[in-house]
């Protein structure tokens, strides 16, 4: 599946997911946060980014480990990401899909 | 296309309410993960502590809950065996590091994070009454104590499902 946005060309995997962080960017990041019904502030930076640092790293992601980040705390992050935290900040930091249980 | 979208929409879990029954770890845990894993999705949680599930909010106890060895045939260890002194303590360690390791937070951590999600905690008055307990015995993140009268009427609403543990 691929989509246009910003007149970019980004490959996304059937459930909107990046395939590849490289075609990453903030405009990509707004775009697919309005998808999710976010709009993006500058305290939603700071979590993208460390997703994306972990996701560099190997490590895998859990609510626990943000929570732990120092970045935001578990009910900041909720509040950041409504309604399926974890999964909804990962689509929108262009990093695959969480596979963790918690 | 659209039609089945919304379909699908409207037939999505939206509410989990489970009813915790038992204090043996693997239970807790059971109930623990799918309430935190609901929120995950999107979908809310609510917890009715009753019977011995009431342990595992109680400041007192809920750090010290093990797992069943004697009676429990998953564990592939003689019963005999598993009555000896500090089984369970053995097996309840052996248990808690593998899950460490899984990045499971300990039993008080692990409400703390619910807490914080936004799911619901509630503690059973029957059950309150008959341990002799008392609201100060639980952990503040128990929102109120209250009937299964009570529990039912918040389980009200289109796709909210109830789950015994």
């Amino acid at each position: 599946m691929e989509t246009t946005i910003a007149g970019q060309t980004i490959a996304l995997n059937n459930e909107g997911y990046l395939t590849d962080l490289n075609q990453w960017s903030r405009e990509v990041a707004t775009h697919i946060a309005k998808e999710e019904g976010i709009d993006l502030t500058d305290e939603h930076w700071p979590v993208i980014e460390y997703l994306q640092e972990q996701h560099r790293n190997e490590i895998p992601l859990t609510i626990r480990k943000v929570g732990k980040s120092g970045i935001v705390n578990i009910k900041e992050f909720y509040a950041l990401f409504p309604g399926g935290p974890l999964k909804k900040a990962s689509r929108i930091s262009g990093i695959p899909k969480p596979a963790s249980c918690i | 296309m659209n039609q089945d979208l919304d379909q699908k929409k409207d037939q999505k879990v939206k509410k989990m309410m489970l009813i915790l029954s038992k204090a043996t770890i693997d239970n807790v845990y059971a109930c623990f993960i799918l309430a935190n894993g609901a929120r995950m999705e999107g979908i809310e949680a609510e917890i009715f502590f009753t019977f011995f599930g009431l342990e595992a909010v109680q400041k007192k106890k809920l750090e010290h809950l093990h797992v069943a060895t004697v009676g429990n045939p998953a564990m592939h260890i003689p019963t005999l065996l598993g009555g000896l002194p500090g089984m369970e303590s053995f097996a309840t360690n052996m248990m808690k590091k593998e899950m460490e390791k899984l990045d499971i937070p300990p039993v008080g951590e692990f409400i703390e994070i619910l807490e914080a999600s936004g799911a619901k905690l509630w503690a059973c008055k029957l059950a309150m009454d008959m341990f002799h307990l008392e609201r100060k015995d639980l952990v503040d993140e128990i929102s109120d104590v209250i009937t299964v009268g009570d529990f039912y009427q918040r389980a009200e609403g289109d796709n909210t499902h109830l789950l015994f543990i």
